[in-house]
């Protein structure tokens, strides 16, 4: 089985949200770059526990993006997957990105990505992926079993689970149940350095959307305390004050 | 032309969100004169001609065979031929389930530039931006859609419901179907009977309770508020409490009216997902702990103290 993961490098979960530029730009200054933590959490070690029932699959990493996304593709090859393509422009946007990568999609059985990233939440690039490819897409998937050409994927839906039963070659964007989140060994680490690292040049896209313009949500006007000895005091703030039940 | 709003529904009802989008729909079509239509995908148990007290004129109803399971590759195509027998231009989703699946299809079939986790109206006066949570709730950004059509995926309790005066005409809609590449072979319901994500509270706890054994009390003022759960990623991880009550920047995000959070100390991954609840009370014994920081009230104290305390005042207060 060919299996492509797509993954993206964001910012640290402790970093600091700044925007310079006339809050334009995300503050990147002395920001840590991670793997989203849903592409590897989830989608790359599932895709690794399936190689490792099944020696003969092979695991592609691809990326939209510049040379600094590097040593997040090095970790995920670290990690276990085979060799990885970078698709050298900047991701401006969900389309752009699933746009270059369907590019380079075609000939997989199976395409893991996170059910989204976690700096600008779309949650889109797996679907759009999935209609330019003319193929089935199941997202907030917390399982997935692979027998033959024959899915069978469990989904997260509102206050439920769903169970379904679907074909290859297929996308699907993995979430917490997935898999359980591994750390590199140092021999994949080693691995990692002589693995494979293709750049090719992206296409030409059009973006459909653009960033204008970023804010901080206001802050809280501070925190109303009450006292351990009078809970019915805290109920009565939140009926009477709050208003919320 | 229009603003045509996806209704989701399961097993026939039509979900909460659903509800807001088709709100927010109509606002946007008033915004820029023009009609607000819904798509209806399958077989419901309710009066859809009802749906426009929200503002919607005409809702087109589709029904086939082939529509049974969700399949978002199918259901795709059967939105855009709505799509275009309607004349929209803006198509609206709730940014759920089901819509996170269809609104990048859709956006791709129809050319259309996609804003996912919409929460406000847009700005139509110059271009067409709208606002969105970025950096799992940490920011907000503004996007500029520069396409002709446009696609927006609405978060979930992020714009209130209206209800006023008005029916829809009920449409019966013949589409082009293909045959499903999805089968639906099992569901089972996870949550208690409120969902996390429509939930207007939520009652949660952290590592603060020591194992999961001391769960029944969170779980008795969840009932008693009609509050749905959720937990840290520490006690997920831990098994204490299954993976879908997991909130933060690496679970399920939510924004609820009111978020209870009980021996959590308020990492900032975990505030990531909370922080849009309109109001958050924080439990901890802990003064120091971070989460009172952007907390809108709380209690300095444990956690085993003051929870039945607080279930036995909001019994009183509900008169029972
Ligand atoms: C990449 C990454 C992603 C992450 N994503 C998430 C995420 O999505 N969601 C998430 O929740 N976490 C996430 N985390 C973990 C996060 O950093 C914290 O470790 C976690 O939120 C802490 O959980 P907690 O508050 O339950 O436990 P602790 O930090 O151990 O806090 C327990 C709290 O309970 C209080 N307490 C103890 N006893 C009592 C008592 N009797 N009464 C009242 N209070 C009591 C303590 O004072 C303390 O404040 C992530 C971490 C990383 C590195």
């Amino acid at each position: 089985m060919k299996i492509l993961v797509c993954i993206s490098k964001t910012p640290d979960t402790t970093a600091k949200i700044a925007f310079t530029d006339n809050n334009t730009k995300f503050a990147e200054a002395g920001v840590q770059w991670i793997l989203n933590p849903y592409d590897e959490w989830y989608a790359l070690v599932r895709a690794i526990e399936l190689k490792e029932a099944d020696a003969s699959t092979t695991i592609h990493l691809v990326t939209v993006g510049g040379a600094d996304a590097d040593p997040i593709i090095r970790k995920a090859l670290a990690l276990g997957g085979d060799e990885a393509i970078r698709i050298n422009t900047e991701p401006t946007e969900s389309y752009l990105v699933a746009a270059q990568i369907a590019e380079v999609a075609k000939g997989y059985d199976l395409i893991l990505l996170g059910k989204e990233t976690i700096d600008y939440n779309g949650s889109a690039v797996g679907g759009m992926l999935a209609e330019l490819l003319d193929a089935p897409y199941v997202t907030n998937a917390t399982s997935l079993q692979i027998a033959g050409s024959t899915a069978t994927i469990k989904r997260e839906i509102e206050g439920g689970e769903e169970t379904l039963e679907t074909t290859l070659p297929l996308v699907v964007g993995c979430q917490k149940g997935m898999a359980e989140a591994r750390i590199p060994n140092m021999r994949g680490i080693m691995a990692a350095r002589t693995k494979p690292l293709k750049v090719v040049e992206a296409n030409n896209v059009e973006a459909f959307t653009k960033y204008t313009e970023f804010q901080l949500p206001p802050a809280k006007a501070g925190v109303k305390l009450v006292s351990a000895d009078n809970v019915e005091e805290l109920v009565r703030l939140l009926h009477e004050e709050a208003r919320v039940f | 032309m229009s603003v045509l709003i996806f209704v989701d529904q399961l097993d026939g009802h039509i979900k909460k969100a659903s509800h807001e989008a088709l709100t927010y729909g109509a606002k946007i079509a008033e915004q820029t004169g023009v009609t607000a239509e819904a798509v209806v995908v399958g077989a419901v148990t309710e009066d859809l001609a009802a749906l426009g007290k929200h503002g919607v004129k005409k809702v087109y109803h589709v029904q086939h065979d082939n529509l049974k399971a969700f399949d978002s590759q199918v259901y795709t195509k059967v939105i855009a031929q709505v799509a275009e027998q309607s004349g929209a231009k803006v198509i609206v989703f709730s940014n759920n389930s089901s819509g996170k699946a269809l609104a990048p299809r859709v956006a791709v079939r129809l050319k259309a530039g996609l804003v996912s986790g919409a929460t406000a109206l847009p700005d139509t006066a110059n271009g067409f931006t709208v606002r969105k949570n970025v950096f799992s709730g940490k920011a907000f950004a503004t996007v500029a859609i520069t396409t002709d059509v446009k696609v927006i995926s609405l978060n979930v309790n992020a714009y209130t419901i209206l209800t006023g005066e008005g029916t829809a005409e009920v449409v019966p809609f013949t589409a082009t179907v293909d045959a499903p590449t999805m089968k639906t072979i099992d569901s089972t319901k996870t949550s208690g009977k409120v969902a996390l994500t429509e939930a207007d509270v939520v009652v949660s706890a952290g590592r603060g309770l020591k194992g999961p054994e001391n769960w029944k009390m969170v779980e008795e003022l969840a009932e008693e508020l009609g509050a749905a759960l959720a937990c840290s990623r520490p006690v997920a991880d831990a098994h204490w409490r299954p993976h879908n009550e997991h909130v933060g920047q690496t679970g399920v995000a939510i924004a609820p009216n009111l978020y209870i959070a009980i021996g959590i100390s308020g990492a900032i991954q975990h505030l990531a997902g909370v922080n849009r609840s309109k109001t958050i009370v924080v439990i901890n014994k802990d003064a120091e702990a971070p989460f009172f920081k952007a907390a809108d009230y709380g209690i300095v104290g444990d956690a085993f103290d003051i929870i039945p305390k607080i279930t036995a005042a909001v019994k009183k207060v509900k008169g029972h």
